[in-house]
């Protein structure tokens, strides 16, 4: 495990002293300014290097790090600050909202994970959101100007920055919380709105940066070259051949197609995302897709959103605007969870009108998706819902029966999209055996994978085994009552994270994507005999009954 | 606990204020016209003035928190209420917000067990609580408008008669009296009683709590300990309703404390936490339909992004892309 990490044992005697409350100390006659805002080893991502900054022209590139004493702030940081906070308080109603209307009842308390896992006051969401308040009341709205003491405001300092830097990163805009607030508070838009002003003075993460600064140069996060990419799939489709006997064909960059495919890039190039991307492919023969994949919009995710509004914007862009140039029809996205939260919730609006796209039809089942007529992007759960309940798929369950699954909704496409019912359609057909988590830690109420929102960064791993807490107690009860040792998602974020937080907190249990289940099931048109699974794991589902 | 005494201070003080100018200086004139003419004026001006506000700013994207299954397939049952498609149903949806405080209702707690293990129970009391006092302070406030008619309006009749259901005690206690004393005691007691929320808490959460206390607490005197004459303060009331300025009767200065403090709350609501009574209705979160791709919505100020466009990327890539076998726009 990582060295920025402690031993679980340690880990499981912290938590012993906190239950059953989840502070992890006593803080009678303590106010939570007063508290010290501590760095250590585990608690704080490298900051974006200057040369990363300097390709994307961003301020105060240096080399530092958040222990240091001095952060090197710009000159007139402060000014840079305020003004920032005005301009987004003038431009996002929903900021000036979310700090005014708080009545501080204490609901979102114990819903974060991070908070769950850490015990830190800061991380109860409401807290967090006072860190900003509290500097917001000093500077801004007159009546409680002279109410000062009273009305709990304070001064911006190069500490109170230290702190947003800490507790900002300790976010992952995972929405939780704004479930229970009474008045609809969503802390993920006031960490997006901190994390914007941070980097407008330089301070900044490194895991979210260089790839901002990848996506942007070479189309995808991981900083593929087209080339390169084609490579990885080819390989892909070397191992399905080995595995299937079946030689799939994907096309790349290719006009005409009907439909664009766009998927994280993590789905080419990251263990155990290749399998998913090898259902894709498997999928998209089986039904003879006239489809193809872009090497320049060849990312689906989009750090830009962890970034700022103006990068988000930016990254997305490229979506649209290879699909006009291919003349496709409509786009197809792939399975992640940011990347569904900026194309449901704000790529149209960014970067549409789409007029050069039609209304996604499936081909296969002639479905018209209305509930994507002006965006024209389809999710792939809801495609193959479709074409599941359709019975346009031969699928032997059997195949997974060595998968006994449970299913993480990903943040983002549970609360903002509201994506439930599809993705479990699907997996209920392509497996026999399929367990749901407690009641409270799934659908609108998941919990994040503890490392979203690009904090997936090894140096971080203290608080991701931390944050990742809740959902790891969840599997774990699955896991004892129904012997679960799959745990599926929809989100690269999370087969990407999820791993290592199975092999911390529930040893046994690995971490799948859905349309990786969907290629197991697969039955194809002319292949061999299957005997194993893509992760050439034997399938034992395959008994006397087997045709 | 200085964030608890210091409101308490206030409140004791802002008790004297009226009690001294009446009592001792006779400014009865003041605490009974023009304090309450100038304080609801601030209300009223304060509130319009928070609530434009707010809506002037732009609401660049559709950013509902989704609690329930979207609009999609035919087959699939959308949730209308927790992702509404429709205006109405998001209508609907920030309703329940305001009236059943919904959002509330679904409120669990955590407890971590030997494992370690985390646990979640369901706790509606802060639901019950916070409806029980906000509900009652609605039907207080709409059976006070007895005072307001020389004949008192059928609605304000049959909310008072509702209210005093119990009729045991002379005068006829009313519930909402109890219960908000109840749901204040308990508000006020779950503040200090948790180590989360007294964290969390600010002497301008302590400060309105104690301050709707205290307004409770002297009408409540008038009615049931000193039995203060109604009939003055009646007659004071529609004087005033009739733009004559000029006091009759005697009033008890308990009277003058009470409508004193309720002059301060209204001061203090457009300036306060208190304006989430407006806010709840803009949060767009809520009130906003979960069809973003199915309706475009445009920001007003959407930037102008130079983006890396394809050709860029191409002229960057042309030899390598080649090599792949990659089409090309451009040899």
């Amino acid at each position: 495990m990582s060295k920025y990490v402690p031993k679980l044992s340690e880990l499981k005697q912290e938590f012993e002293k906190k239950k059953p409350v989840l502070l992890k100390e006593d803080y009678s006659g303590k106010e939570w300014r007063d508290l010290p805002v501590e760095f250590r080893d585990g608690n704080w991502c490298f900051p974006g290097k200057p040369e990363v900054l300097e390709d994307l022209g961003f301020p105060n590139p240096r080399k530092w790090a958040a222990t240091d004493a001095d952060w090197q702030l710009p000159d007139g940081w402060e000014k840079t600050i305020r003004d920032g906070l005005k301009s987004r308080l003038k431009r996002f109603r929903s900021f000036k909202l979310f700090l005014d209307t708080c009545v501080r009842c204490g609901a979102c308390a114990d819903k974060c994970h991070f908070f769950l896992g850490t015990g830190d006051p800061k991380n109860m969401p409401v807290l967090r959101a006072e860190l900003i308040r509290s500097v917001y009341r000093n500077d801004f709205p007159l009546a409680e100007k002279i109410l000062k003491g009273f009305s709990g405001s304070r001064k911006l300092t190069a500490e109170v920055i230290k702190e947003w830097h800490l507790y900002f990163n300790q976010c992952t805009e995972c929405r939780r919380c704004s479930v229970f607030c009474p008045m609809g508070i969503d802390t993920a838009e006031i960490t997006m709105m901190a994390r914007e002003l941070l980097n407008l003075i330089g301070v900044n993460n490194n895991w979210i940066l260089a790839p901002v600064s990848n996506c942007n140069r070479t189309g995808n996060h991981l900083g593929i070259e087209p080339h390169t990419f084609v490579q990885n799939i080819e390989s892909l489709v070397e191992d399905i051949e080995d595995l299937t006997g079946i030689k799939v064909n994907p096309t790349f960059n290719r006009k005409g197609a009907e439909i664009l495919f766009i998927t994280p890039s993590g789905d080419v190039f990251g263990d155990p995302g290749v399998y998913t991307m090898m259902g894709y492919l498997l999928l998209f023969h089986h039904i003879g897709l006239d489809y193809t994949i872009s090497t320049y919009a060849s990312e689906g995710g989009n750090f830009g959103m962890f970034t700022s509004n103006e990068m988000m914007k930016k990254l997305n862009a490229k979506m649209y605007h290879e699909a006009k140039r291919l003349g496709v029809k409509w786009i197809l996205g792939g399975e992640c969870g940011h990347m569904w939260r900026v194309v449901h919730q704000y790529m149209d609006t960014m970067n549409g009108p789409a007029d050069f796209l039609e209304e996604p039809v499936s081909p296969i089942t002639g479905t018209r998706f209305s509930n994507a007529a002006s965006t024209k992007m389809v999710h792939i759960a809801e495609f193959t819902a479709d074409l599941i309940y359709h019975n346009k798929l031969k699928l032997d369950p059997k195949r997974n029966d060595h998968l006994l699954t449970t299913f993480h909704d990903s943040c983002n496409v549970a609360r903002g999209m509201g994506m439930f019912e599809e993705p479990r359609y699907v997996l209920r057909s392509v497996c026999n055996s399929f367990h749901e988590m407690a009641e409270n830690t799934i659908r609108e109420q998941t919990f994040c994978c503890g490392s979203g929102s690009g904090l997936n960064a090894e140096e971080f791993m203290d608080i991701r085994m931390r944050g990742g807490f809740p959902r790891a107690s969840a599997v774990r009860q699955v896991q004892e009552t129904h012997k679960v040792n799959t745990l599926v998602t929809i989100c690269a974020i999370d087969r990407a994270s999820l791993p290592t937080l199975m092999t911390y907190w529930n040893p046994g249990v690995s971490v799948y994507g859905l349309h990786e289940l969907v290629g197991n099931a697969l039955v194809m048109k002319g292949e061999k005999k299957r005997t194993e699974d893509l992760r050439e794991s034997p399938m034992t589902g395959l008994g006397e009954g087997e045709e | 606990m200085k964030k608890v005494f210091m409101p308490l201070l206030v409140i004791g003080i802002l008790c004297l204020i009226p009690y001294v100018g009446v009592q001792y200086a006779g400014l009865g004139y003041l605490f009974a016209v023009i304090i309450p003419c100038v304080s609801l004026v601030i209300l009223i001006a304060g509130v319009a003035w928070r609530i434009v506000n707010w809506l002037i700013r732009p609401v660049p994207f559709r950013i509902p928190t989704t609690c329930g299954q979207e609009k999609s397939l035919d087959w699939i049952r959308h949730d209308k209420l927790e992702s509404p498609s429709y205006f109405w149903q998001a209508a609907a949806r920030v309703l329940g917000e305001v009236l059943l405080f919904r959002s509330l209702f679904r409120n669990t707690k955590a407890e971590l067990y030997a494992g370690p293990k985390l646990a979640y129970g369901s706790t509606k009391w802060l639901w019950l609580g916070g409806m029980v006092f906000h509900w009652s302070l609605l039907i207080i406030v709409l059976r006070h408008s007895k005072f307001f008619f020389s004949t008192v309006p059928p609605f304000a009749d049959f909310l008072d008669n509702a209210d005093r259901f119990f009729d045991i005690t002379l005068p006829a206690f009313y519930m909402t009296d109890a219960l908000v004393l109840a749901a204040i005691s308990f508000l006020v007691v779950r503040r200090l009683r948790d180590m989360k929320l007294r964290l969390i808490s600010l002497p301008t959460d302590f400060f309105p709590l104690f301050l709707i206390l205290a307004i409770a607490l002297a009408g409540m005197s008038m009615r049931y300990v000193t039995k203060i004459n109604v009939l003055p303060v009646h007659d004071q009331i529609l004087t005033l309703m009739d733009h004559s300025f000029v006091l009759s009767g005697e009033i008890g200065v308990i009277f003058y404390v009470h409508l004193f403090l309720v002059c301060v709350l209204a001061i203090y609501f457009p300036f306060s936490k208190l304006m989430h009574a407006g806010g709840i209705f803009l949060s767009p979160t809520r009130n906003l339909c979960n069809n973003s791709r199915e309706k475009r919505h445009s920001n007003s100020w959407n930037p102008d992004i130079k983006f890396k466009s394809y050709a860029e990327y191409e002229d960057a890539y042309r030899e390598k892309m080649k090599k792949a076998g990659l089409p090309v726009e451009k040899e």
